[in-house]
């Protein structure tokens, strides 16, 4: 799999820092999970984060806590987490419970268009849905809030910035503008997380007129 | 806030702080290897401090902070088999340990847990020759290269690793438009990267 679209340098620094929202961290960390480059650049990140907590000044825990600390451990050990394979990102199959794409139940919103809602917790702003266009479909022309990630699942869609295939993440600009096409041949299913539930009602209203068929 | 960038400003000469002086690459690994509680004793002196602290500044109360601070020292004891000092020094680790613990702390209803990354590496993600630094030179490293970036754009790093100010925030605050802030952050980030490309 060859990822051309990256997270911006500006959503991997808020992702190593652990600020950015809860939408956009799972669409983040579904891309990160299947893209070494952008694991690369998150630890770089990370590494910041480190020497950061480092430099900080010490604030005492109490010698309770330390004492309860230090008697609380016991001989067990943590494994690595085992992910079954699949080709559903591991962040994305923990939240799905294992159900594959054809087992959810995909709200139809137009022909050719169905979404499924991923929970978030209940302070989470935003939302996170997955997307399901056919085939050959196209999106009118559309901008984004900025706040927004869309990673490619399954399929293709196609747009003047270039081809979007499965694992890559379009990370735009406020002021990108764009209509993407989905290519021909296969059903393309992206997962789309968003900071702002407004944005997302006009995305949405824009993918309910789709230009049908082009 | 002020005070750190106070601080952070100052070290045109980097001190080597405590991390540099005690290996606890090596100390984590007598705690994985041999259950060692003196071993992790040390650690925790170094590290628990540090972590309350940054909990606090992120607007822990002080009970939650030491929650924190507990879950975040036991996981470091249950996953110290885990830790790979090819991939980071050690503050880098417990960093991300932290952060997580804490982000899944806040939402705590989600199934979405913070993953590590060691989690998604393939067997294949080679271990690139610069990565297997030593890992306390290159805490030095980031270090210097903070100190190195304009005040503004080291603000802004703060802001977001201390302080916990999402970006849309950060701009609310310095009165900025979102897409200044993001382009001072991708300055930012690959200043630093750069900084620290040009030292490997």
């Amino acid at each position: 799999m060859t990822i051309i679209h990256h997270l911006d340098d500006a959503t991997i620094l808020s992702f190593a820092a652990g600020t950015l929202g809860e939408a956009l961290s799972v669409a983040a960390a579904c891309h990160i999970s299947m893209c070494s480059e952008c694991r690369t650049a998150v630890r770089k990140a990370e590494a910041l984060g480190g020497e950061i907590l480092d430099d900080l000044e010490s604030a005492a825990v109490s010698d309770m806590r330390r004492a309860a600390t230090l008697a609380s451990l016991d001989d067990g050990m943590m494994a690595r987490p085992v992910f079954a394979k699949s080709d559903m990102p591991p962040p994305l199959q923990r939240l799905l419970a294992g159900q594959n794409f054809t087992q959810l139940r995909w709200r139809k919103k137009a022909p050719g268009v169905a979404v499924y809602e991923l929970p978030l917790s209940k302070s989470a702003k935003g939302s996170l849905k997955l997307l399901s266009i056919a085939a050959g479909m196209s999106m009118l022309e559309h901008g984004h809030g900025g706040e927004e990630l869309t990673l490619v699942l399954q399929g293709a869609f196609k747009d003047k910035i270039g081809r979007f295939a499965r694992g890559d993440i379009a990370d735009l600009d406020e002021d990108t503008e764009h209509c993407p096409i989905i290519e021909e041949g296969e059903t393309c299913i992206c997962l789309y997380a968003t900071e702002a539930p407004s944005h997302f009602k006009t995305f949405i209203g824009r993918l309910l007129q789709p230009f049908l068929g082009i | 806030m002020i005070s750190v960038l106070l601080r952070m400003a100052e070290k045109t000469h980097i001190p080597l702080s405590t991390a540099k002086q005690v290996d606890f690459a090596a100390l984590l690994f007598r705690v994985a290897q041999s259950r060692d509680r003196q071993a992790f004793a040390k650690v925790f002196d170094h590290f628990a401090p540090r972590v309350k602290s940054f909990m606090l500044r992120k607007g822990a109360s002080d009970e939650l902070a030491e929650d924190l601070v507990q879950e975040t020292m036991i996981a470091v004891w249950t996953k110290a088999a885990l830790y790979v000092p090819e991939r980071g020094s050690a503050s880098t680790w417990i960093f991300t340990i932290a952060r997580n613990l804490r982000i899944d702390r806040l939402r705590r209803e989600s199934s979405f847990h913070f993953t590590d990354l060691e989690n998604f590496d393939a067997p294949s993600d080679e271990i690139a020759g610069d990565d297997a630094l030593n890992r306390s030179q290159e805490d030095a490293q980031v270090a210097h290269a903070l100190a190195q970036i304009p005040a503004e754009q080291r603000e802004l790093l703060i802001l977001s690793y201390v302080e916990d100010v999402p970006q849309s925030m950060i701009a609310e605050r310095l009165k900025l438009p979102l897409g200044t802030v993001k382009s001072r952050m991708r300055l930012a980030y690959r200043r630093m990267r750069r900084l620290l490309e040009a030292v490997n």
